[in-house]
């Protein structure tokens, strides 16, 4: 299956899927050492989602979440792709200063957690495989 | 986004590796906001400047952009977290400073004036009416589209720096005119006067406009209101309201130009003020620091603080947080001195918000609504909110 939306920042790559319905906030709400989701109750609490496709609705919080991103790609603990519904300004610029591939306006309820996909950010597209 | 051959240039990496990367995030938020075009800004202030925000992860970024990176336009900084001179008598870290230090040598680096203020408009970053803009730091945001009638969007720190290498930004939002005209009407029916109460009534209407979904009121009822005033209620509705634009009648600029909104009316009565007020005040609040200066102060508060702390003794923590430019000022006028031999302390560069001092004092005291906010959310005070005066009188007490 090919979902297409719409692309946010450019880079072709192959991966795992991790999927939750909740919004995230980088900035808080994400360990950037450890690469974990340490924001209390959320559907992802102490899972990784490093070297991971992150597909969720879209993102929340502090605009300081761009630079939490960037530390994430530095510290190699980064998503490998991201994938949205719709796409926020901090995910955004997240990404693009972090030059993680994006694609949002996608619906995420196509994708389940384990499925391996091809996130296509030059394009704006998501394989299902 | 139609895009100019030099726009394209930039893009392409023709102007180096920073200007590339920064007309990728511009033309990035440009298309997610459906910008036709990008248009050019007059000047920049830049949020995200202490190191309790941005981290080693954002000083790298920083670093990575100050190799090749150069301002287009005037560009200015937001508060550090530490007093650049006088850290030391306000109970920075070593530590710290030098990372606070290495933050700001890389905006140094691009050409930024490195003024640390949240009040660009009272120390040269002064846009006139009309100009297009690309500002962070939501006081002033406001302030800046509100009190001058300049254009702005709300940005973050990366974005605005991108705007400052490039000397452009994306045309939507708060830069056509179809989206600054007045939502919600707002209704005063009680004199408003005083920094604090200023303060009171933005939080009333930012916090009413968060449940209304709505942005842009336009308030009657206001017949005077001073720079300090405005300054300070910008200050309150952005930070409760989300608010980047407000009309005022008869006071700002732009109240006239657009239909008066009919449709959502609000009121605002004495009850409400001393409502809001009690919501700004902790219970069991034991003050041990007066802060006064959010947003920044300008040389006539330090004046009238300076007038009020002559010959006497705080006997609390008392900063007056400001502009270096405006303390300079204060210095060469002598008020310095006279706060000085209080025992209150300025602390140039900074303020109580971004200064990493989170749980260093009980309880803080203050002229401004932002700071409350602020206070509690972010350093763990409780707090309680007054007017400057009755700020000396605590500390003084």
């Amino acid at each position: 299956m090919k979902l297409t939306g719409r692309k946010i920042y450019k880079g072709r790559v192959e991966g795992e899927a991790i999927v939750t319905n909740d919004g995230i906030s980088f900035y808080g709400g994400v360990d950037p050492d450890s690469g974990k989701i340490v924001e209390v109750g959320h559907e992802l609490e102490g899972q990784s989602i490093t070297d991971k496709i992150l597909v969720f609705p879209t993102g929340k919080g502090s605009t300081v979440g761009s630079y939490t991103m960037y530390r994430m790609k530095k510290n190699n603990t980064a998503p490998l792709a991201i994938i949205n519904k719709e796409i926020d300004t901090i995910i955004a610029v997240g990404c693009i200063i972090s030059e993680i591939p994006c694609v949002d306006k996608i619906d995420i309820n196509n994708i389940k957690t384990g499925q391996n996909l091809i996130v296509n950010g030059s394009e704006g597209t998501v394989e299902v495989k | 986004m139609r895009l100019d051959q030099e726009e394209k240039d930039m893009l392409e990496g023709k102007y180096g590796k920073a200007t590339q990367k920064s007309m990728e995030i511009l033309t990035t938020l440009g298309d997610i906001f459906d910008a036709e075009s990008m248009i050019d800004v007059h000047g920049v202030q830049i949020a995200g400047v202490s190191y309790v925000n941005l981290g080693e992860a954002g000083l790298e970024f920083l670093n990575e952009m100050a190799e090749d990176g150069k301002v287009r336009v005037l560009t200015t900084l937001n508060p550090a977290g530490m007093d650049r001179e006088n850290w030391q008598a306000l109970g920075i870290d070593k530590e710290f400073a030098k990372n606070q230090n290495r933050a700001i040598d890389a905006f140094a680096k691009m050409g930024i004036i490195t003024t640390c203020s949240c009040t660009p408009y009272l120390i040269g970053n002064n846009p006139h009416y009309g100009q297009h803009i690309a500002w962070a730091e939501s006081s002033a945001v406001c302030y800046s589209n509100s009190v001058i009638g300049a254009r702005t969007n709300r940005e973050g720190g990366p974005s605005a720096l991108a705007a400052a290498l490039t000397g452009k930004t994306p045309n939507y939002g708060y830069h056509l005119d179809q989206n600054r005209h007045g939502q919600v009407l707002v209704k005063v029916n009680a004199p408003i006067k005083g920094t604090d109460e200023f303060g009171v009534l933005g939080k009333i209407i930012g916090d009413k406009l968060v449940d209304l979904g709505k942005k842009i009121p336009y308030i009657t009822g206001i017949p005077s209101a001073t720079v300090e005033e405005l300054k300070s209620f910008c200050a309150s509705v952005a930070t409760y309201g989300g608010t980047a634009l407000f009309h005022m009648e008869d006071i700002t600029p732009e109240y006239d130009k657009y239909p008066r909104p009919s449709e959502i009316v609000f009121k605002i009565d004495q009850n409400d003020l001393d409502i809001a007020r009690v919501e700004l005040i902790d219970k069991d609040v034991e003050i041990d620091f007066v802060s006064i200066g959010c947003p920044h102060a300008s040389i006539h508060e330090i004046a009238n603080l300076a007038n009020l702390l002559k010959g006497k003794k705080v006997k609390k923590e008392f900063w007056i947080t400001t502009a270096r430019p405006t303390k300079k000022i204060a210095d060469e006028a002598g008020y310095s001195k006279i706060i000085e031999d209080s025992g209150a302390k300025f602390a140039a560069d900074t303020c109580c918000v971004v200064a990493p001092i989170k749980g260093r004092f009980k309880g803080i005291m203050v002229d401004s609504a932002k700071a409350c906010y602020y206070g509690r959310a972010k350093n763990k005070f409780k707090v309680k909110i007054g007017s400057i005066e009755e700020c000396v009188e605590e500390a003084t007490k």
